[in-house]
């Protein structure tokens, strides 16, 4: 060890980083000239493009064959065909989104149905919510979260059919968490009494995942 | 992956990622190719990982700026308290991140660490054993697969492996003599190499990506059952895992880790 500053149990400190940081850390390193007039969430970067995360092959799902369904606590279960979702009162968000791998990716234009429509007629006193994904892929999520104009469930980005990479035929959408709670290939919500880890949750990842509190790992 | 197996207990005590960030030294630095090098860094109290796992480095600038990145561990498991992890940093062009650890950051300073992270593109020689893999790789997607190969060599594991890499030219190949000298053991580690982009003029097969037979006769047939693991650019997992899949591969034994167009 030639460096001056000892390890730090459990995390360093940001007041004595904050004093002189860059004198005992990564000598040399500037970064990138800071993005102008957009507020990153701390650990973040600002993307151009958009990249694409999945654990494991792109599903084939046709709206033909979609659908998605809500069960409540006592089993019921309430369910959309595409034909159906699409005659639904349908919202034009522009949101920013932020992925746990550090790509941040501002005013992304989407079209979809907003949670609050769907689960409006909902029998539920649950607080939290298991979605799932054509392909097996699972999320768990407060439904705090996905109501009040917070999520949707999408079809459309960039005046285009969500492509299958990014999700298509319809994906979850909660910008306000980190990324990977807006399942793609979304198929089902099922509402739990109490909350359960989903896919990445299981693995070691945060069961909210808010990026303004860099909730990325269980324990942040 | 099904909503049955979420129920119950969590793996948390397996995959927990410790908290907070922690001070690392750079105590050693290997050029791979003329763009990618490996950083060995001690990390006091590191506990341990599984071959695929990654972990975060983070970066801070005079004026407390912070940058934070993801690395795929390239060292086999290591034995918690040995404290000595290495990753493999390919330079991304204009990259803010990955130029300044390739070429800049100098010995002996400090970076922080957290890790290690992730607990689904991994393979494990006491749970995994005896399974046949195929490792796919596309360019610096070679890192996490190399932690595998490496783990089943550090275990003294006979478990089939296939190994089918994708790489731009000779020049950018990663781990070639290593890669070499494992293939050449004979203890059922086979690895292929293609170049995308320009070859030697002694090559039998000319520049071009993966093809659907080469990927069939390099790799495991779906009766076999192998565990899959597919890692690169995004370009290239969409493509293999689609070859794979129509090859008769359940998805379900596919698991795959994307670079995206990342900023460095």
């Amino acid at each position: 060890m030639t460096s001056a500053t000892p390890p730090v149990p459990g995390g360093s400190d940001p007041a004595e980083l904050d004093q002189d940081p860059g004198a005992t850390l990564t000598p040399g390193f500037r970064g990138r000239a800071r993005p102008e007039g957009v507020t990153l969430p701390p650990g973040q970067y600002a993307e151009e493009g958009f990249p694409v995360l999945s654990a494991g092959p792109t599903p084939n799902v046709s709206p033909a064959t979609w659908s998605f369904a809500v069960t409540n606590e006592a089993g019921a279960t309430k369910s959309w065909t595409w034909a159906e979702l699409m005659a639904l009162p349908q919202e034009a968000p522009t949101v920013d989104i932020h992925c746990v791998t550090r790509w941040s990716k501002f005013g992304t234009r989407w079209r979809g149905v907003s949670l609050d429509v769907l689960l409006a007629e909902v029998e539920s006193t649950a607080d939290f919510a298991m979605v799932g994904s054509y392909g097996g892929y699972t999320t768990n999520l407060p439904v705090a979260d996905l109501l009040g104009g917070k999520a949707w469930i999408a079809h459309t980005f960039d005046g285009a059919p969500l492509h299958p990479e990014h999700g298509g035929p319809a994906r979850l959408l909660v910008p306000h968490l980190y990324f990977w709670k807006s399942a793609k290939w979304v198929r089902s919500l099922t509402l739990m009494p109490t909350d359960r880890p989903g896919f990445w949750e299981k693995l070691g990842y945060h069961d909210l995942g808010d990026p303004w509190r860099e909730q990325r790992y269980q324990g942040d | 992956m099904t909503e049955a197996e979420a129920r119950g207990a969590r793996l948390g005590d397996r995959y927990a990622v410790p908290s907070g960030w922690q001070v690392a030294t750079l105590v050693g630095r290997r050029a791979e190719s003329a763009s990618a090098a490996t950083l060995v860094l001690d990390v006091q109290g590191w506990p341990g990982h599984l071959a695929g796992q990654h972990l975060d480095l983070r970066l801070t600038a005079p004026d407390g700026y912070r940058a934070e990145r993801s690395y795929s561990l390239a060292s086999g498991p290591a034995e918690p308290g040995t404290g000595r992890v290495e990753v493999t940093v390919q330079r991304v062009r204009d990259g803010e991140v990955s130029p300044y650890l390739v070429d800049q950051f100098p010995l002996g300073s400090a970076i922080e660490v957290r890790g290690p992270i992730g607990g689904w593109f991994v393979w494990d020689p006491v749970r995994d054993a005896g399974t046949p893999v195929l490792l796919v790789a596309g360019g610096s997607g070679l890192v996490p697969v190399m932690a595998m190969v490496r783990a089943r060599r550090e275990a003294g594991d006979r478990t089939p492996f296939r190994l089918i890499y994708s790489v731009r030219t000779p020049e950018d190949r990663l781990y070639t003599d290593e890669l070499e000298r494992l293939a050449a053991r004979g203890d059922g580690f086979d690895a292929s190499t293609i170049f995308t982009r320009a070859v030697s003029l002694t090559a039998l097969r000319g520049p071009r990506r993966l093809t659907d037979s080469e990927l069939a006769s390099w790799g495991w047939p779906a009766e076999l059952e192998p565990r899959v693991y597919i890692c690169g650019p995004t370009g290239f997992v969409e493509a293999v895992s689609r070859m794979v899949v129509a090859q008769g591969h359940d998805p379900a034994r596919v698991r795959t880790e994307r670079f995206g167009p990342a900023a460095g």
